[in-house]
């Protein structure tokens, strides 16, 4: 089953934390469909949109993998599957 | 990007902010089939029931946690009132059946089974005596069992005997967990017209006109209220109302997308979204904090009543638009050992159980973790319940009653629960008698719900 996901990524900038990020989800097989990204007062702040074979790579598991990349980059990364943000924001 | 970075941000900010959550997703499980005259064999398919109905609830309740990043604080089941369930049986005493549902709850790994309950509004069958009768001694010996009885409705009036032997049972209830300053009164509700679809402990039960199973959802998410109006200092309340309102929404939508789920994996029917803003003793998850936003100086000062009737009536309309199935209490709720900033307004002196009693009138539950002296007598509770049974019953409200006799406490020091259930000072209670009005006994009869004044 195909999911749509949030990705989020707060935390300090510093080099490297796109590709390490990326690079997980690569590596997983989720496919991001749009980025956007701000840096305000070296604050690093990325939301990416994502789809996953929920078959393939639960949403859990891709926490758990993103978990031990953000604890390497000390930023921290949050996946919700994109329903909590629809139905908060829209009717 | 379909939906928008800052609302990416807002409900993020929310969660891991401003302590959004849902507090409970509370399964609501029939036990008419386990009806039975042998009382082992009741007990038997009591827990048979409640181990393969709920026996996912933790579990699913567990993935849809991660999957929308979002916590489910606790998890619980409410079952049918067991005064009818264990009536037709040969038990003369309901400690086995409280037992056997505690050691279910266990089993399945949840925080609270509620539905140790009875239904006397208009009187006493022999077998919600006998329940009554068991409820301090099975609120001593289990832990994760919660008690209810509704001793008053609009439709049949305030039954006096019944308020009175509650007072007594509360007592009782104090001085056999006299170890844990009463904790055992925490999970003990008196009623005026008990929600049959309450999702919150310790009044959830599952009514009789409810089916066979069913997910009822509680929100919380104070915090959110007040971050979001700390922004707008000065706006008026009509502004404010509307601020109000639209968090409300977005909290109530949380807790319809994670009900539907959550009943759709369970096998249950999804049942009612609870609108209501339950604090917690973390520091900021707080409903008297929003009052104190608004404007008032300690919760309990002049205008908190105001304050809380503004808060509890846009918490219900914002919620009502973003849910089509609500229910249980449905508004704000004032605990006081369970808000930290309501237990400090009650220890500076600014709130009183007089003020809490007329907050009450003005929004969902009622007079609720109020920790007294444990000296106070019997029937002075009675006449607090009574009290708050009345308002209750005139304004057509759900009322519950928690009061906590602390044994060998006296006015002005204090207990602490732990938990959810805080920590609270003794609040001092009327030194006048209420006995010979109490020990009248009978019923006071429904209200006129015409001549409105």
């Amino acid at each position: 089953m195909r999911s749509r996901a949030i990705v989020t990524v707060l935390g300090k900038d510093r080099v490297g934390i796109v590709a390490g990020v990326s690079r997980v989800l690569a590596e997983n097989n989720v496919n991001i469909e749009d980025i956007s990204q701000t840096i305000m007062q070296d604050f690093f702040t990325m939301i990416m949109l994502v789809t996953l074979d929920e078959d393939t790579i639960s949403i859990p598991t891709l926490q758990d993998k993103l978990d031990s990349v953000a604890e390497e980059l000390g930023v921290k990364v949050t996946v919700q599957h994109e329903d909590i943000f629809r139905y908060m924001h829209r009717l | 990007m379909l939906i928008n970075p800052e609302e990416i941000k807002e409900t993020i900010g929310m969660i891991q902010e401003q302590r959004l959550d849902i507090r409970t997703v509370t399964m609501g499980l029939s036990l008419r089939d386990c009806i039975d005259t042998d009382g082992d064999r009741l007990q038997h398919k009591i827990y048979r029931k409640i181990t393969e109905a709920a026996g996912n609830l933790v579990g699913v309740a567990e993935s849809l946690q991660k999957k929308y990043g979002i916590p489910i604080v606790n998890k619980r089941v409410a079952v049918s009132a067991i005064s009818v369930i264990a009536e037709t049986s040969d038990l003369e005493d309901y400690m086995p059946v409280a037992e056997v549902l505690d050691r279910a709850a266990r089993e399945i790994g949840i925080d609270f089974i509620g539905g140790f309950s009875a239904l006397v509004h208009k009187g006493e069958t022999l077998g919600d005596t006998r329940l009554i009768d068991s409820i301090p001694r099975a609120l001593s010996r289990t832990e994760r069992l919660c008690s209810s009885v509704n001793v008053a409705s609009s439709k049949s009036g305030i039954n006096m005997n019944a308020v009175l032997k509650m007072a007594e049972a509360i007592k009782e209830t104090a001085e056999l967990t006299r170890d844990r300053d009463g904790i055992g009164c925490g999970k003990l509700v008196v009623f005026a017209n008990i929600p049959e679809d309450n999702p919150f402990m310790a009044g959830a039960y599952h009514g009789f006109g409810e089916p066979d199973r069913v997910i009822n959802v509680g929100i919380s998410g104070p915090g959110v209220v007040r971050a979001t109006l700390e922004k707008y200092p000065d706006a008026d309340l009509m502004k404010v109302s509307e601020i109000i309102k639209q968090t409300a929404f977005k909290i109530t939508r949380m807790g319809e997308l994670i009900g539907r789920e959550s009943a759709a994996l369970l096998n249950a029917t999804p049942g009612v979204v609870d609108l209501s803003l339950a604090p917690t003793p973390t520091p900021g998850d707080s409903v008297a904090q929003i009052i104190e936003v608004m404007g008032i100086e300690r919760c309990g000062a002049p205008g908190s009543t105001a304050a809380l009737a503004l808060l509890n009536d846009a918490v219900k309309k914002g919620g009502a638009m973003a849910t089509s199935s609500t229910g249980g209490l449905s508004g704000a709720f004032i605990p006081v050992s369970e808000d930290s900033a309501m237990a400090e307004a009650a220890a500076v002196g600014a709130l009183s159980i007089e003020k809490l009693e007329a907050m009450t009138a003005v929004c969902s539950v009622g007079l609720d973790m109020i920790v007294i002296p444990g000296d106070t007598p019997v029937e002075t509770i009675a006449g607090i319940i009574a009290d708050q049974m009345a308002i209750a019953v005139i304004n057509h409200k759900a009322a519950g009653v928690r009061l906590i006799p602390a044994p060998g406490k006296d006015a002005g020091e204090s207990v602490i629960f732990g938990d959810l259930l805080g920590s609270a000072p003794v609040m001092p209670v009327s030194r006048f008698s209420s006995k010979d009005f109490v020990r009248r006994g009978g019923r006071i009869p429904a209200p006129l719900t015409s001549l409105n004044n």
